[in-house]
């Protein structure tokens, strides 16, 4: 009998062959000899320290374990690195680019694919690939919608929780409805990055789930269901809302910071992040209140992964496979999910791990804020990602250019 | 045949004519060109010196002891300068400053230290080499620039109102010096000037811009000639 | 420096424009309020900040008031403009320190006033940002110029006539300058019209300035976007030329009231009264607001927990600096090479340039200033991304001369601004002096005009330091991420807004240009401290 990981090697020889013949690691010894001496130019948004820190770590383990150095491009936006890409491509620099392995998903992966800017396929072939649970996760290979198509690999899940601060706020409202009611009875107390900021179009997103009556026709790209009749509830909940929000719906945070710092600041009780660990480890780094608690939605919360991906023309595409690897290793995932590192859930199926290994996740500590696994709720699927394009641009229309 | 030529020198601006030079200033010699302001003084300087701007227009010759210097840069004609305002380099010391005018050919550290030190001697500086060009007199400051102008080894010298700045009694005292000095190593020197004590006590000629010869109260020897070639013996050819 | 400008345009631009981009631009529903945005913060911040420059030089100048103001505002030139707008930002946030140190005893708050002070949608606070920013170099701009115009004997000919000190700089000294200060002035307005960073921390995004949305799509994962971009970006350049246009046009009837006022005989000396005071005022508000948001900076960046209405951090901790360490070494030795490179290629072209104004006349006329000041005038966004194609075509990408030389676009135009005016105004008798002695022109230059002129080089040197250090967009786009300075780390980090590190960068990012300035200081001051007639003026 065929073990998983044959099975899905099989399957993936099968499903990849014609592209991977050529680059993928199918010879998984030669491309740790190529990686050996590489230094593979990463880059990942550079806007969280505790993040790079991470990276960082994960440096020294490439180096150590396979010789593989790893700098970070710390970015201010993944964008930069698609531009740089295309920019390569349209100079016609076919090998020997600068980027090596982005951190990317969502747009930007879409984006990159239907450019043909991607290596690959070569994830399902990564020696430590049959260890993601891919059918108790599967955001880990449908990225908003979108299969992965082994194009890309994931290393972290993540997931929309809500913070808020349990002294001024002892009982969080747990759904749209309820918000709604509670930030009209506590204006100035509420806002959200503003869109196309992807927490921002999150929380929309988030909200629309709640409100529609049948979200299933959010998975389906928006053009094959009636938009106007979706999303209206999601209107007249923000029209109903915005004057009650910070600063009356006159100005917005930029990003995911900045809202975690008018939390910090007191300027509002409620605010969310893509990470169930954030406040836990902002707390440990003295950067919050201790009284931050986290919480999800009843009907849960939308959870989505984040991956690597190596572009066509990189020089240094055996490191990269290897760093992608690498980071699938399980005690490079528990370090991720370690509340005081990053607190990102991991992307394994714990099932599929050895005794060990399993032991090191059950003895991370949770963080002060942290909710723990079951209490985390069902994880929704990202709506398509045609969705959040065209619920972005309509949310500039009508709140977007206010005078 | 030695001393400053002004061969026919004429500078035209739109058509004027400002300055029109036909002289010899024999060696030791003080020639004043006296005129008010505006007369065209600066530019005869100008074009002696070399330094015209684009919009005058020259023609003429300017010898120097024989040689043409007229379609040479200013630093290769070998004329000095001395300017109403000193101009003593404000970032250098005294010495420095005389050090720099010393021609390159003196070689050596000490040896032009002590070409240096031996002409503020004779200015009546001794000593003053490391000091500061801002801390001196007016009349410290006028014999230096005197010194450092000579010993550039200058083969003639103008003087653009180089006295104007100094108090009467100081002046007559520098003059003197400066005079003294023309004479004795025996350089033909131009005098710019519109003030008349100055240029009577050259003793020499006066005339305008235009070589007009300026009348005098007093009748010095040698002023008032209209055509000056003659003025004294060359040899021909 | 316009051939980069030109050539990037080309390359980028306008092969993105198609109709289509210009039907996605016009159909965005913000652009109305974007270009009202972009020119009324513009044109308003700049003709504050020249009104508040020519003030504080014409009340105060020559006073001692003067030399200490100069001294608190000279440091701040060197701060990049992010920096300095996070740091106005935490100031006067409702969160901010101001409100915090009036809180809770004097306001009642123990939460911050739902009030709208930044992000305004009138751009009020992006306006004072602009304005405290520019300031400081309009003023050294100011002073640098003011030597040519002869301004000591202008003020006291004017003063004895009965003028009041305001009036008599106005008429007579200012006709002078302004010549001199013309250009400097278009790369203010240039730069406030288009600036990103600044319009991101501090402006509105209901709808952002124009730049900032040019921006925000040239970096859209939808690559699709870069052509309304880039259509937008050509109306930036559109707007900047016309406002430009009217300024010119505008000196002319402004002239004609200076001369009419000229002719009335009226003295004004009572402008004294209210102008002194209130250039002392602005002065000092100035030199509180940067100096004061850059010390909240430096105290976030060692600040543990900091909550509302704390005036300060209760535990302090260097654990943001430990973290910054390690890469700090790599990352200043990276800048600090960059921008010695940069600056001393812009320093040679300058010098030989100015040389060759000297020696031949060549006087660079009106157009060639123009195009000497484009790169300062176009938006980055639009011409940066097609140099990077064109310097990756030549194969020269992610070094560090490449980004060096990407830094000379920009580095060029300021060291220029600030060294010929004091070159210019060097003393050409001295020059014709050393001819007399037989000095060549290399030895006039090198012994004579530079050495003379070390103060000035030095300044500009150090305003090209800064400058270089400053630089986001073309390190990022042009080094490919290989080649990193602390302020590509420091953009980077402040998109995550975690104050703490933005506090410790921001520092570092100081500190550099700072050291620069210090030494264009301290270096003449040492070398010429036996000779009186070298000291500043």
């Amino acid at each position: 009998m065929l073990t998983r990981r044959e099975m899905l090697t099989a399957t993936a020889l099968c499903l990849a062959l014609p592209a991977w013949a050529a680059s993928g690691p199918s010879d998984w010894d030669a491309v740790l000899a190529k990686a050996r001496g590489q230094t593979v130019y990463w880059h990942a948004w550079g806007g969280d320290p505790k993040i790079n820190d991470f990276i960082a770590w994960v440096g020294q383990q490439a180096e150590a374990r396979y010789g593989v150095r790893i700098e970070q491009v710390k970015l201010a936006n993944t964008a930069d690195a698609v531009a740089r890409v295309l920019a390569e491509k349209q100079a016609g620099k076919t090998d020997g680019g600068a980027v090596d392995l982005i951190w990317i998903n969502g747009e930007n992966f879409a984006a990159m694919k239907a450019a043909g800017l991607l290596f690959g396929p070569f994830a399902e072939s990564l020696p430590n690939w049959p260890l993601v649970d891919t059918v108790g996760k599967p955001a880990t290979v449908m990225d908003f919608t979108e299969p992965t198509g082994g194009l890309e690999s994931p290393w972290a899940m993540a997931q929309l929780v809500f913070e808020y601060d349990s002294a001024r706020l002892p009982e969080p409202p747990a759904s749209a409805a309820a918000l709604l009611d509670w930030a009209k009875g506590n204006p100035g107390r509420l806002t959200y990055p503003q869109p196309p900021d992807y927490l921002g179009t999150t929380f929309l997103k988030q909200v629309l789930y709640g409100v529609t009556p049948d979200p299933t026709v959010l998975l389906k790209p928006v053009d094959a269901a009636d938009y106007a009749a979706v999303t209206a509830p999601l209107w007249a909940w923000l029209d109903a809302i915005t004057p009650s929000l910070w600063r009356q719906g006159k100005a917005y945070p930029a990003n995911e910071p900045a809202l975690g710092q008018l939390l910090a600041d007191g300027e509002i009780d409620l605010s969310f992040a893509f990470n169930p660990g954030r406040a836990s480890a902002a707390i440990a780094a003295g950067e919050l209140q201790d009284t931050v608690r986290t919480m999800v939605w009843q009907g849960g919360t939308i959870g989505n992964a984040s991956f690597v991906a190596i572009p066509f023309n990189a020089a240094h595409r055996a490191g990269a496979m290897v760093v992608a690897n690498l980071l699938l290793d399980p005690e490079i995932q528990a370090q991720a999910q370690d509340p005081d590192v990053l607190g990102f859930q991991t992307v394994l199926s714990l099932d599929a791990l050895s005794e060990a290994d399993r032991a090191r996740f059950d003895a991370l500590k949770l963080g002060v804020a942290t909710l723990p696994p079951l209490a985390l709720g069902p994880v929704l699927l990202e709506p398509h990602a045609s969705w959040m394009t065209r619920i972005a641009a309509d949310w500039t229309k009508r709140y977007g250019v206010a005078p | 045949m030695t001393g400053l030529l002004l061969d026919h020198l004429r500078v035209t601006k739109d058509g004027t004519a400002l300055v029109n030079l036909d002289l010899a200033v024999a060696p030791g010699e003080v020639v004043t060109i006296m005129g008010p302001s505006g007369s065209g003084k600066s530019t005869a300087l100008a074009a002696i010196l070399g330094v015209l701007g684009p919009e005058f227009r020259l023609s003429g010759r300017i010898l120097l002891d024989g040689e043409d210097v007229t379609p040479l840069p200013t630093r290769a004609r070998r004329i000095g300068l001395l300017f109403q305002d000193d101009i003593l380099f404000p970032h250098l010391s005294v010495g420095s400053n005389l050090a720099f005018a010393l021609p390159s050919r003196i070689r050596g550290r000490s040896a032009r230290r002590q070409v240096v030190e031996t002409a503020l001697d004779q200015a009546g500086l001794p000593g003053y080499a490391d000091r500061d060009p801002a801390t001196l007199s007016g009349g410290q400051r006028a014999r230096v620039a005197l010194m450092r102008a000579l010993l550039a080894e200058p083969h003639a010298l103008l003087l653009d109102e180089p006295f104007s700045r100094l108090d009467a009694d100081l002046r007559t005292r520098i003059r003197a010096f400066v005079l003294d000095q023309i004479r004795a190593r025996g350089l033909p020197a131009i005098l710019v000037t519109h003030d008349r004590e100055d240029a009577l006590a050259t003793g020499g000629r006066i005339l305008d811009p235009l070589g007009r010869a300026v009348a005098s109260p007093v009748s010095a020897p040698g002023s008032a000639r209209p055509s000056t070639r003659q003025a004294f013996d060359f040899p021909s050819g | 420096m316009a051939g980069p400008v030109i050539a990037g345009l080309a390359g980028n631009v306008l092969p993105l424009i198609g109709t289509d981009a210009i039907g996605r631009l016009l159909a965005w529903p913000g652009l109305g309020g974007a270009v009202r945005l972009s020119v009324v913060t513009g044109v308003v911040s700049t003709l504050c900040a020249v009104a508040i420059s020519l003030a504080i030089v014409a009340a105060l100048q020559g006073g001692r008031r003067f030399g200490l103001l100069m001294h608190a505002l000279s440091p701040l030139l060197a701060l990049p403009h992010a920096a300095a707008a996070l740091g106005l930002a935490f100031l006067i946030a409702p969160s901010g320190w101001i409100v915090r140190l009036l809180s809770p005893w004097a306001t009642g708050w123990a939460t911050p006033p739902d009030l709208l002070i930044l992000n305004d949608p009138g751009g009020i606070a992006l306006t004072l940002g602009l304005v405290v920013k520019e300031v400081p170099f309009l003023l050294l701009m100011l002073l640098a110029a003011l030597p040519q115009a002869d301004a000591t004997r202008r003020m006291m000919l004017t003063q004895s006539l009965g003028y009041g000190r305001v009036s008599g700089w106005l008429l007579a000294v200012l006709p002078a300058v302004w010549p001199q200060l013309r250009l400097p002035v278009y790369a203010v307005l240039g730069y406030a019209m288009t600036s990103v960073d600044m319009g991101v921390i501090l402006g509105p995004s209901l709808p952002p300035p124009l730049s900032v949305q040019v921006a925000a799509w040239m970096m859209h994962p939808d690559l699709s976007w870069r052509g309304p971009a880039a259509a937008a970006a050509l109306l930036q350049l559109g707007l900047v030329l016309v406002v430009l246009g009217i300024a010119r046009l505008a000196e002319r009837p402004l002239a004609r009231v200076g001369r009419h006022w000229a002719e009335s005989g009226l003295r004004r000396q009572g402008l004294d009264r209210i102008a002194t005071p209130l250039a002392t005022a602005t002065a000092l508000a100035v030199v509180v607001l940067v100096a004061g948001g850059m010390l909240g900076m430096v105290l976030w960046s060692v600040a543990g927990l900091w909550p509302f209405p704390d005036a300060l951090p209760a535990p302090l901790t260097l654990a943001t600096w430990t973290r910054a360490a390690p890469s700090l070494t790599a990352t200043a030795t990276a800048t600090l090479a960059i921008a010695i490179l940069s600056t001393g290629a812009a320093l040679a072209l300058c010098l030989g340039c100015l040389e060759a104004e000297t020696r031949f006349g060549l006087a660079p006329g009106t157009a060639a200033m123009g195009l000497l000041y484009l790169p300062l005038i176009v938006p980055q966004t639009a011409f940066v991304p097609g140099l990077q194609v064109m310097v990756l075509a030549v194969g020269a990408a992610d070094t560090v001369p490449a980004v060096a030389a990407a830094h000379l676009v920009f580095v060029l135009p300021y060291v220029f601004l600030s060294l010929a005016p004091p070159w210019r105004a060097w003393d050409r008798r001295i020059a014709v002096v050393a001819a007399a002695l037989g000095a060549s022109e290399a030895r006039t230059f090198w012994h004579l005009r530079l050495p003379m002129l070390l103060r000035p080089v030095l300044t500009a040197a150090a305003v090209g330091m800064a400058v270089s250090v400053g630089q986001y967009l073309p390190t990022l786009l042009i080094g490919g991420g290989r080649i990193t300075t602390l302020t590509s780390e420091a953009v980077a980090l402040a998109s995550g807004g975690n104050r703490r590190i933005i506090g410790a960068y921001a520092v570092l990012q100081m500190l550099l240009p700072a050291a620069g300035f210090l030494l264009a200081l301290a270096v003449p001051t040492l070398a010429f401290r036996h000779r009186r007639g070298m000291r500043a003026a």
